[in-house]
């Protein structure tokens, strides 16, 4: 066919009518429309093609059953269209749609930028075939021909393989916990190292008693479905039975209304275990609010007023932490701190008298409850971290060995990714 | 029996939510569980709400000190309650009922949230920069070796961040570049404050296995409470 007259007005805006026309036509029909060949889109795609270059198909689709899934994921890949990143290079996407084998209409699900050639379909369903198709096209509305897939059945795996290695360090580190409060069990002798933090507990209890005053414990401001907030309360119950035993009193303002019913039962089960339950007083664990700061400011309120001679925060804080602690530290008041929260724990150290950094939180109540089985689940903890620094001395020999900014020795480097395969993730 | 059925309770559902981590059909089981937490706290929170009424109303009626912010406690629970449940001038009251978007634009509900709640909690959050001041002028006191390190190290972080700080070290050859106040502030902060984060981080990890398994086999049992065994 002969080429139009490149400069008359017709030929310039013919072509952007017939691509608007044509982008049109894909927007707004139906994949029934997109896929099938009728006579009326055959005239005008015959139209089109010696006007709007069309990009060649892209090939070889295949779909693959997602593997370890619960049959709802399907993978599509595809060789991308030679006119993607070279020839025409006019590509600007691919729509990918699907059908079910029995059925014989492919619907659209979803579509990606050029140089991308895959895509995992979800929210499919278990014990089904399907089918894909791929088809490339330009950013003037021109579409290739479409490549059809095989067909793949869905299927549910039992046992997620990515997570092997997790697996298996789970058995060992959960193992060796279990190793050590059978060992505790049979009365064998430990040795913990001191934690500075719990052994001033006995000792700033004692103070707010001599002192008269009241001591404040705040377990932290999450729920109990956080578990530094069931460390707090494992906390809670040891300071209790003390303040029950020194006949002192101990105010619990919580930010949550489950937090506050466990406490109210931890302290109870305390003073009725100390024999003092005639003092327990329920009204002084209550509930504040849920609203971050203004639980701040009641708690600010009840340090300026009742002066607590002892602070404890012990669980899960946020921006909050410096501002009670200072407050604290304003009034005079021993304070006792122990977070999981690593950004939190710097203004703690220094705004307290003792924290518990990280893991000495959930220590505590172990610690605290002296009880043999308790004891052995810090030290099947320790074969943890022997694990832990076992892998991180392995792997940064293996990557000073093998990467490139190293000695780049290529066994070692191919070490070193399978090493990170284990213990970063499995990425 | 008390403690039996919860730690029982503790044991199948801890035990599930280990498990869905390894086993995909089991991941809907996950969030059920999650579900099941919610609805329990819903209820928990009659008793929240019940609680702090019982104290501020008694705090009013035996004027304990302060006894007046109990007064405007009261009086913000009982507006903010009635103008949520009853959507009192939502603009989409008219059209919705009660189905209205509690914080449609316009509503009274949104507008005391946003007029009062929100610069409250906002001066609330501003007073960290002033504590952030005094703890840090107790924390950086060279008392000992370990302050000391402390003090250097924050005194090299916070010349990094500044103009007079890069201007200070500005002269220095290509070849010393590593001692640019900049770039050692960059180490200091990408080097060892990330070593010290993770090194905690992997302890936390450990003990919430520990803490976990102690309270999913029943070991840990203080937060139950209970009474009888």
């Amino acid at each position: 066919m002969s080429q139009p007259n490149q400069n008359s007005p017709f030929c310039k805006i013919f072509p952007t009518l017939l691509s608007a026309l044509f982008l049109f036509t894909i927007l707004a029909s139906s994949p029934k429309t997109l896929f099938a060949q009728d006579a009326e889109t055959s005239v005008i795609d015959s139209t089109l093609e010696n006007l709007v270059p069309i990009p060649a198909r892209p090939a070889n689709v295949k779909a693959k059953d997602h593997v370890y899934d619960i049959g709802e994921k399907v993978d599509v890949s595809w060789e991308l269209s030679p006119d993607d990143t070279t020839g025409l290079r006019n590509v600007v996407g691919y729509i990918i749609s699907r059908r079910l084998d029995t059925a014989s209409d492919f619907d659209s699900v979803g579509a990606v930028f050029s140089r991308i050639a895959s895509l995992t379909d979800i929210g499919l369903t278990k014990g089904e075939s399907y089918q894909y198709a791929v088809t490339a096209y330009t950013s003037a509305g021109a579409v290739s021909e479409t490549s059809v897939s095989n067909s793949v059945t869905t299927e549910q795996e039992w046992f997620d393989g990515d997570k092997f290695w997790q697996v298996l360090l789970l058995v060992i580190i959960a193992g060796s916990v279990a190793y050590f409060i059978y060992h505790a069990k049979k009365g064998k002798p430990m040795f913990l190292r001191k934690i500075a933090g719990l052994q001033a507990v006995e000792e700033a209890i004692g103070r707010a008693t001599e002192m008269g005053r009241p001591i404040l414990f705040i377990p932290g401001i999450h729920d109990m479905d956080d578990v530094q907030t069931i460390a707090g309360m494992t906390i809670l119950a040891k300071v209790a039975k003390q303040v029950a035993e020194y006949e002192s009193r101990i105010f619990v303002p919580t930010r949550a209304s489950l937090a506050m019913t466990a406490a109210r039962e931890t302290v109870r089960e305390a003073y009725m275990t100390a024999g003092r339950i005639d003092a327990y007083r329920s009204d002084d664990i209550y509930y504040v609010t849920d609203e971050q700061f203004g639980y701040v400011a009641a708690v600010n309120g009840i340090m300026t007023r009742d002066k607590p001679a002892t602070c404890f925060y012990l669980g899960a804080f946020f921006a909050e932490s410096l501002i009670l602690a200072e407050t604290g530290n304003s009034i005079g008041a021993i304070q006792i701190a122990g977070t999981a929260m690593p950004a939190q724990l710097p203004f703690f150290v220094a705004a307290c008298d003792y924290t518990l950094i990280g893991e000495e939180l959930f220590a505590a109540s172990a610690y605290l409850s002296e009880d043999p089985k308790q004891m052995g689940s810090l030290k099947g903890q320790d074969v943890g971290k022997v694990v832990a620094m076992a892998a991180i001395l392995i792997g940064a020999v293996l990557a000073t060995l093998g990467s490139e900014e190293g000695m780049n020795i290529e066994t070692f480097n191919s070490a070193f990714h399978a090493f990170w395969g284990v213990f970063g993730g499995g990425e | 029996m008390k403690r039996t059925i919860p730690i029982l309770i503790t044991f199948i559902t801890g035990g599930i939510i280990v498990l869905a981590e390894f086993i995909p059909p089991w991941a809907i089981l996950r969030e059920h569980v999650l579900i099941y937490f919610q609805i329990i706290a819903v209820f928990a929170f009659f008793l929240g709400g019940g609680s702090l009424l019982k104290i501020n109303c008694q705090k009013v009626v035996r004027k304990r000190e302060d006894w007046q912010f109990a007064i405007v406690t009261l009086v913000g629970f009982f507006i903010m309650l009635a103008l949520g449940l009853f959507k009192m001038g939502n603009p989409e009251m008219v059209d919705l009922g009660f189905a209205a978007d509690l914080n449609a634009s316009g509503s009274w509900f949104k507008n005391v949230f946003d007029a009062v709640k929100a610069p409250l909690s906002a001066s609330m959050y501003s007073l960290l920069a002033f504590f952030i001041a005094s703890a840090s002028y107790r924390a950086f006191r060279a008392k000992n070796s370990d302050a000391t390190v402390l003090l250097v190290s924050a005194f090299i972080i916070l010349l990094g961040q500044t103009f007079v700080g890069v201007v200070s070290t500005g002269w220095m050859p290509e070849w010393m570049s590593f001692f640019k106040v900049e770039n050692l502030s960059l180490w200091l902060l990408a080097k060892a404050n990330l070593a010290g984060q993770r090194a905690i981080l992997i302890g936390i990890a450990l003990g919430i296995i520990s803490m976990s398994l102690r309270v999913i086999l029943g070991i840990e049992r203080t937060h139950l409470s209970g009474g009888d065994e």
